[in-house]
C-alpha cells in the first residue's frame, strides 16, 4: 500500500548513475556472519573496521524529541536520531548488508523516518522507515558506494524535521579500509532558527519565518554553541594525524569549513573517498553533504574550527577547538619573537615596555563594592537580574538568599567551578546549570563582597585571599 | 451513607450538566482548503455539509463506561487485528484508570477500530478528514484562522514542536474555537474516519502520483500553501498510521452527519 511516496530532494546523493563494475561486485559480495553496529555520539567515531569480508550489520536507531541546551541558558526542543544532535555515527564497510531498525519513541509527537544518502533505493529508505510514535520499522540495503554520507529525517515538512536536529553521518569504508590515523573525530555543522535572537534566554521555539528566509540565529558544530570548545575541545598531541569526518546537516547553509592555523594535508571533497585533494585551506561542505579532512598537527596550541563565512563564527556560534598539547616545533612555528614600536618616519626604534599595564586593585571596601558592581553587571546580571532577584524557576535569587548566606566558601566555589543539578534556595528548587566563571581572585572577591552587601544579604566581606584559599583546595 | 449521598448529588449534578450544556455542536456548511491541489476548479476549496461535532475529545472516563458495556473492547479481549499490544496502555487494567490516565483527560493509545466502534455505539461516526480540518481551521475568533492568521498557525506549530508527556491534562481547559469546540489543537492528535486517504485512491497510477506529493521535498509542489507546516504535519502523522495502531498522543472525538 505504501508505495513510492517519496521523491528525493534535489540534493540527494542516492541512486547515483554510477553503475560501474565496483557496484556490480559489491552487490554480489558474499555476506559472512552478522554483527550489531557500534554507534557513537559526536565527536566520537566508531572504531575502524578490520573485517576483510562483507557482513550483515544490524543498526538500531531511536528517534526521540528532547529539550536540551542550544547555548548557555538557551533551551530548544531537538528532534534527534539517538538522543543527541547530530545523530549517531554509523560505520559500515562497502558491500555490507545493512539491516536498519528505526524505532520512534512513544513520547514523540511526530512520525519520523530516515533517508540515508548511502542507500541506493527509493527515498534512501524514507518510505520504508516511515514510523508512527511508539512503533518500529525495518528495512535493509546494500552499501554499494564507499564514502561519507549524510542521513536525515524526510517526513513532511522535511525542512522542519531537519531544522530541529534530525541528521547524522554514515561512513561506508572502502573494502580496502582507510589509512590508519592517530585520531578520528565526528563534527557536524548545522543551523537553528529560533523565535528569539541569538542568546535570548529560556526555551526557544522553532521560527518558520527565519527558516524560510534562510536567516538562522545559530550556526553551530555538533548541535550547540561551544559543543566542542573549552573543556570539550577535541584533544590531540603534536605529531599526530587527525581525520575529521565533517558533515553539514543544513538545512539551508553551505559551510566554508576551515581550521585556523592548519592546512588540510588531504581532503576527500564532498565525502568522496575515491577523490583526494591535497594542501587545502578551506573546503566547501554542502547542506546534506560532507567532507573528510586530514592533517598532521606539528606544533602545540589551540586550533579553531570555523565556518569561514566568518560572521557565523563570530556571532552565531560556528566555532570549535582542537587543543594540541606536546612539544612545540619552533622550526615550524616560532611564536611571537619580538614586539616593537613601529615608526613609519624612520626614527630610532624603541622597544615597547615589557610589563603589561598594572591591574587596578581595590584599595578599600568602597572600591571593592564599586568594582564588584562592574563585574556583576558584566557577568552575573543577565541571569540573576539587576536586583539579584533571579528569574522564575530558571535562575535562583541572590537577594536575601539563604543558600548564598549560609556558606561563603561554597559561594566562592560555585563561581570558580560552576554548579549543576538541583539546589534549594529560599524554599524553591532550582535545577539548572551555571557555568564556571573565568574571573581573577580579585574580581571574585569584589563581586561577592558586592552581592553580600546588597539586597538584604548578610554583609560579609570576601577577600582575594579567601578566594585563593578555595581555589587551591 | 455519606458516600451514597455524594453519589446521589453527583448524579443530579451530572444530569443538570448534561442537559444544560449540549456535548456536541452544529457546524454550518462551508468550504475547507485541502492541503493538496485536488480540486478541479481554481477555488481550491472543498464543500463541507453541515454536521455535528463533539465539543470535547472522548475522555478516559467516557471510554471506561464504553468498555464496561462492550466487553469485547476490553484490553484483555480485543484481538490484535483491531488494536495493537499497547491499546489503552496507561490504564491499570480492563476497567481501572491508572495515575497516568486521569478521568477527564483524553483517552489515548486507542486504535481506529476502537474509536469507530465507540462512536457507532453512540449513533455517531468519526469525523471525516474534511470535517475535522474544517472545524479545526477555526480559532476562538475566526472561522478560517488556519489559512489567514499567522499567529494562530504559529501557536499550533509550537505545540507540534514539543514532545508529549503524561499524564495529559483535562479536556476543555483551553479556549473553545468560534464554533464552541474545544481542544482540536494543543491537546492530542485525533483519528479521522478516512485517515489513510492520502495513500490510496484505488487506482494504482493515481496512488503513485498522490504518494509523491505527500512527502519529502516534492511535497511542496502539490500543495496549496507550502507554508502551512501545521497541516503538513497532520497529514504526515495520519499517513504514518495503520488502523490497529495505538499511539501515546492520539485520541479521537465523534461527529454526526445530519439526517
Amino acid at each position: 500500500m505504501k508505495k513510492l511516496f517519496c521523491l528525493m530532494l534535489g540534493l540527494s546523493m542516492v541512486g547515483c548513475t554510477q553503475s560501474n563494475q565496483n557496484n556490480q561486485s559489491q552487490k554480489e559480495a558474499v555476506i559472512k556472519g552478522e554483527e550489531v553496529a557500534i554507534l557513537t555520539d559526536a565527536p566520537q567515531v566508531p572504531p575502524a573496521i578490520t573485517r576483510k569480508h562483507a557482513t550483515k550489520v544490524i543498526v538500531n536507531l531511536e528517534t526521540s524529541e528532547l529539550k536540551m541546551s542550544l547555548a548557555d541558558g538557551v533551551e530548544y526542543t531537538f528532534w534527534t536520531f539517538g538522543g543527541k544532535v547530530p545523530g549517531k555515527f554509523i560505520r559500515v564497510r562497502e558491500g555490507d548488508l545493512v539491516e536498519f531498525h528505526l524505532h520512534n519513541h512513544p513520547d514523540s509527537k511526530m512520525p519520523h523516518n530516515i533517508d540515508l544518502h548511502a542507500v541506493t533505493g527509493p527515498g534512501g529508505g524514507a518510505v520504508s522507515s516511515f514510523t508512527a510514535p511508539g512503533h518500529s520499522s525495518t528495512f535493509s540495503f546494500r552499501a554499494l558506494n564507499p564514502g561519507l554520507y549524510v542521513y536525515h529525517c524526510a517526513t513532511a515538512p522535511v525542512g522542519m524535521h531537519i531544522a530541529n536536529g534530525m541528521y547524522g553521518l554514515i561512513l561506508v569504508e572502502p573494502k580496502e579500509g582507510l589509512p590508519k590515523v592517530d585520531r578520528e573525530y565526528y563534527v557536524m555543522q548545522s543551523e537553528f532558527y529560533t523565535k528569539g535572537a541569538f542568546g535570548d534566554q529560556g526555551h526557544q521555539p522553532f521560527s518558520m519565518e527565519k527558516a524560510l528566509e534562510e536567516n538562522p540565529d545559530y550556526v553551530v558544530f555538533n548541535g550547540a554553541v561551544d559543543a566542542i570548545s573549552g573543556e570539550k575541545s577535541l584533544p590531540a598531541q603534536t605529531g599526530e594525524t587527525i581525520r575529521l569526518y565533517v558533515g553539514n546537516g543544513g538545512p539551508n547553509l553551505i559551510s566554508s569549513f576551515h581550521v585556523i592555523g592548519e592546512i588540510f594535508d588531504k581532503v576527500h571533497p564532498e565525502g568522496s573517498l575515491s577523490t583526494t585533494n591535497k594542501d587545502v585551506q578551506t573546503t566547501l561542505v554542502p547542506a546534506g553533504g560532507s567532507a573528510v579532512v586530514e592533517f598532521e598537527v606539528d606544533t602545540s596550541g589551540t586550533y579553531i574550527l570555523v565556518d569561514h563565512s566568518i560572521f557565523r563564527a563570530f556571532n552565531k556560534g560556528a566555532l570549535g577547538m582542537i587543543e594540541v598539547t606536546g612539544k612545540d616545533d619552533k622550526n615550524v612555528f616560532s611564536g611571537k619573537l619580538e614586539d616593537k614600536v613601529y615608526h613609519p618616519e624612520g626614527s630610532t626604534i624603541q622597544n615597547i615596555d615589557e610589563d603589561p599595564a598594572p591591574k587596578v586593585v581595590a584599595q578599600n571596601r568602597a572600591e571593592r563594592l564599586e568594582f564588584g558592581k562592574r563585574i556583576y553587571d558584566q557577568n552575573c546580571k543577565a541571569c540573576h537580574q539587576a536586583e539579584g532577584k533571579g528569574l522564575a524557576t530558571a535562575f535562583p535569587p541572590l537577594a536575601s538568599s539563604d543558600y548564598l548566606n549560609a556558606d561563603k566558601q561554597r559561594a566562592i566555589k560555585v563561581i570558580l567551578e560552576g554548579l549543576e543539578g538541583p539546589i534549594t534556595v529560599n524554599g524553591k528548587v532550582f535545577d539548572s546549570v551555571m557555568p564556571a566563571q573565568r574571573l581573577t581572585d580579585e574580581d571574585i572577591a569584589n563581586v561577592l563582597t558586592y552581592v553580600y552587601n546588597n539586597w538584604g544579604n548578610s554583609g560579609q566581606n570576601v577577600s582575594p585571599e579567601d578566594v585563593k584559599a578555595v581555589r587551591e583546595k | 451513607m455519606r458516600n451514597l449521598l455524594i453519589v446521589f448529588l453527583l448524579m443530579i449534578w451530572g444530569v443538570c450538566f448534561a442537559t444544560s450544556t449540549p456535548l456536541s455542536v452544529m457546524l454550518p456548511p462551508g468550504q475547507y482548503r485541502p492541503l493538496l491541489k485536488v480540486t478541479e476548479d481554481s477555488s481550491k476549496r472543498i464543500k463541507v455539509e453541515s454536521f455535528k461535532m463533539d465539543k470535547y475529545p472522548v475522555t478516559n472516563k467516557d471510554f471506561v463506561s464504553f468498555v464496561k458495556n462492550n466487553p469485547k473492547w476490553k484490553k484483555s479481549n480485543v484481538p490484535s487485528l483491531f488494536a495493537g499490544s499497547e491499546y489503552l496502555k496507561l490504564w491499570k487494567d480492563d476497567v481501572t484508570l491508572g495515575k497516568k490516565a486521569p478521568e477527564d483527560a483524553p483517552v489515548v493509545f486507542i486504535s481506529w477500530f476502537a474509536a469507530k466502534a465507540y462512536c457507532e455505539s453512540k449513533g455517531k461516526t468519526l469525523p471525516t478528514e474534511a470535517q475535522w480540518e474544517y472545524a479545526a481551521a477555526a480559532s476562538p475568533t475566526k472561522k478560517f484562522a488556519a489559512y489567514e492568521d499567522a499567529s494562530f498557525q504559529k501557536k499550533i506549530l509550537e505545540w507540534y514542536g514539543n514532545p508529549t508527556s503524561h499524564p495529559l491534562g483535562a479536556v476543555g481547559k483551553n479556549d473553545a474555537n468560534i464554533y464552541g469546540i474545544y481542544d482540536l489543537h494543543e491537546r492530542v492528535w485525533e483519528w479521522v474516519l478516512d485517515f489513510n486517504n492520502g495513500l490510496v485512491t484505488g487506482e494504482s497510477r493515481g496512488d503513485r502520483t498522490l504518494d509523491q506529493k505527500m512527502f519529502c521535498g516534492s511535497g511542496a509542489s502539490g500543495s496549496v500553501d507550502p507554508g502551512d507546516y501545521a497541516t503538513f504535519m497532520r497529514y504526515a502523522f495520519r499517513s504514518s498510521l495503520k488502523a490497529n495502531y495505538t499511539v501515546s498522543n492520539l485520541g479521537f472525538r465523534c461527529a454526526k452527519e445530519l439526517e
